[in-house]
């Protein structure tokens, strides 16, 4: 059987989900002797439009990027959004909370209409995206997982359950006994609680888990010292995406006015 | 690609082995270079807009996603900007810690850009997945190495790709002393894949191409040591300045219309990065470090961007030595949880640290709340990006008379050579433009 051909393309975002997926050194030599990687702009000259599964990073944030989403999911059989970006648009939607004239204007001064932009919007807003593999970074053991599932024809399932389960089965002290914050109890793990378990903050890298409780969350977060303003913020460094904080603003909590 | 008598056009779309989305264009009529170019296509992020309005403890961990490669760099910049404008001074042992971080990083990038971007030119491959067949030594010692530096980074930070435990003021988690102490015994066993680095690279020595166009060389430096953290920034022409006076030793506050006009301070433009870190501060890397220079032919001042390279594989040398010292450090004196203590206060603070591509500000202005009102990141791909076009007007006409695959190659290895993170620079104004 031929091996199965992988793709791998980067939008707007940092490179560091590829990064990672290069830093799987124990298992890159075992990886390229069951796949064919066929593009890899970061690591490799030659390119081809002939593959299987393409693994997509970074978000879509121009307008000519539809046009390449597109044919990337008319050549793949797969496709894969890689990392925080691609998944869920990580910190590329902090630009969606200002007025995106101003925001070029900001970076780019009397020079921006140079430089167009949209929205940020994560991949499956633009295609129909397979699998998401969240994090930022992504794992590097969920990766290879991933990688795994995938060949043997099988989709991989995500973690839905909250960074609070992983940080238990750490034994990590809790950051709220620390008089910290902390967005584990609404975050998708799968991350190992990293963060928490290096004594900072979950941020919902990952997202949210499919039913999270966010009126309590934001309780929590004003319980321990976040005015609901604050709580609201903390939200937004990655679950900036409306969908996300149409969700956050439906949910049954006072105004801000009322901190 | 075309070739008829004295006309060539060469246009590589979307450089490969470099980190972002670039192009290079040159276009020659009648022996005469009409265009040379390498225009950035990366997307802008506009991150100095995303760091608008975002508490001071946020700061760091949305700067350092501007690059996966850089991004302790990143945080570094980023913390001792904060912590200027915040009048918060670190430990010694946050000192410490930071620089061992660093040096994981600058490990991890020099070898990923010496074996995996740079090397399969030198062996006539498109990447280094072939080479595993050919030369499976270099690509499991190059494996190991890069491990061995992000392991390094993930025992003082968490990870390496976007550190989690850097914060304003200090750690928000303490390494684990024995986990340390086995990443040194580690470091202090890759000596020995260190120096077949070294072996390696002279025995490609000869393929590296030779060139010389003198220009500035700027990077921070320090009277103690060599600097990667921080430091004052000195200039090969302009001498030396406080790191408060950035913005005259960069270009980015002149808004240009062509970058090759405007990337200057005192020629027409300046390099940042190994080679001029090793230019300007050469005298004080560790003397494993001077040996492998002097066996590599790499001697200051050198005027031949293709060198960067072998400077890379220099500065690994001497951090390496130098990560192995400071953990010895902090093994002696032990490490101990340091509360952090930061009060919200309205104010301006400047970070500058040496990550693998050359120097790199951040500039970030404070509310009374602690939010960033302004912000502003020079990275040094941008700082780079005139020079790349000056180098490369100055290389396409020496070797017109070579094929155009040839000229190809050549100009990509230039590019190459300067190990370009055009994902980080894609904010910035040096772009040029086409009315």
């Amino acid at each position: 059987m031929a091996k199965p051909k992988v793709a791998f393309f980067d939008f707007s975002c940092c490179e560091g989900c590829q990064l990672t997926v290069s830093n799987c050194e124990d298992e890159l030599l075992d990886l390229v002797s069951h796949i064919d990687i066929v593009n890899f702009r970061e690591i490799m000259t030659e390119r081809s439009d002939d593959y299987d599964i393409a693994f997509i990073e970074g978000s879509c944030t121009r307008e000519e990027e539809v046009a390449r989403l597109q044919k990337i999911r008319e050549n793949a059989r797969i496709v894969v959004a890689l990392g925080a970006c691609a998944t869920i648009g990580g910190i590329n939607c902090l630009k969606n909370f200002h007025n995106l004239d101003e925001v070029r204007q900001m970076v780019y001064g009397d020079k921006s209409h140079y430089f167009p932009t949209w929205e940020t919007r994560p991949i499956d807003q633009v295609i129909q995206v397979d699998f998401h593999l969240h994090g930022c970074p992504i794992d590097r053991g969920e990766f290879l997982r991933a990688v795994k599932a995938l060949l043997t024809g099988q989709i991989p399932t995500l973690p839905n359950y909250p960074v609070c389960v992983e940080c238990r089965l750490k034994e990590n002290v809790c950051l709220y006994t620390q008089g910290k914050t902390c967005l584990g109890p609404i975050a998708r793990a799968g991350c190992g609680a990293i963060c928490p378990e290096f004594g900072d903050s979950c941020v919902a890298c990952r997202g949210m888990v499919d039913q999270p409780n966010i009126p309590y969350m934001i309780e929590v977060l004003h319980e321990h010292g976040l005015t609901y303003e604050e709580a609201r913020q903390t939200t937004r460094m990655f679950l900036g995406y409306k969908t996300f904080q149409e969700q956050i603003q439906q949910a049954d909590i006072p105004s801000p006015t009322e901190s | 690609m075309s070739r008829n008598a004295a006309n060539v056009t060469v246009n590589v779309h979307h450089i490969t082995r470099v980190e972002g989305h670039g192009n290079i264009r040159i276009n020659i009529k009648d022996g005469r270079l009409e265009e040379c170019k390498l225009e950035i296509v990366e997307s802008p992020r506009f991150f100095e807009a995303m760091l608008k309005g975002r508490p001071y403890h946020e700061a760091h961990h949305i700067s350092c996603r501007i690059c996966g490669i850089c991004s302790v760099g990143h945080t570094c910049a980023s913390l001792q900007a904060s912590e200027a404008a915040l009048e918060v001074t670190p430990t010694e042992q946050t000192t410490r810690l930071r620089k061992i971080c660093l040096h994981g990083e600058t490990l991890q990038s020099h070898v990923l850009h010496a074996y995996y971007l740079a090397a399969p030119d030198f062996f006539g491959v498109g990447s280094v997945l072939p080479l595993a067949a050919s030369h499976l030594p270099v690509v499991q010692r190059a494996l190991r190495l890069k491990k061995l530096a992000n392991d390094l980074c993930a025992v003082v930070a968490g990870r390496h790709v976007h550190p989690v435990s850097m914060a304003v003021g200090g750690f928000t988690n303490v390494p684990d002393l024995r986990r340390l102490k086995e990443t040194q015994q580690r470091l202090i066993a890759a000596r020995e894949d260190f120096r077949e680095t070294v072996e390696l690279f002279k025995s490609v020595r000869d393929q590296i191409p030779a060139f010389d166009r003198p220009t500035e060389y700027i990077s921070l430096t320090r009277d103690d040591e060599y600097a990667f953290l921080n430091g004052d920034i000195l200039s090969s022409d302009a001498g030396r300045v406080p790191v408060s006076e950035y913005l005259k030793m960069t270009n980015e506050h002149i808004v240009p219309h062509s970058s090759a006009k405007h990337a200057r301070v005192k020629r027409d433009s300046f390099m940042v990065g190994a080679l001029a870190r090793f230019n300007n501060n050469h005298a004080q890397l560790r003397p494993e470090a001077k040996q492998a220079a002097a066996e590599l032919g790499l001697q200051a001042p050198c005027h031949n961007a293709y060198m960067i390279t072998v400077a890379q594989v220099v500065e690994c040398l001497h951090c390496l030595e130098d990560a192995i010292e400071l953990i010895d450090e902090v093994l002696r004196r032990g490490v101990r949880r340091e509360p952090i203590e930061v009060t919200p206060r309205a104010g301006r603070g400047i970070g500058a640290t040496e990550v693998p591509r050359g120097a790199l500000y951040h500039d970030y202005t404070f509310n009374a709340q602690g939010l960033i009102e302004q912000a502003n990141c020079i990275i040094p791909t941008g700082q780079n990006l005139a020079n790349i076009e000056l180098d490369m007007r100055t290389l396409v006409p020496q070797v017109l008379d070579k094929s155009p695959e040839e000229i190809t190659l050549l100009s990509e290895m230039l590019v190459r050579a300067y190990d370009p993170c055009i994902s980080c620079s894609a904010h910035f104004l040096k772009v040029e433009f086409v009315e």
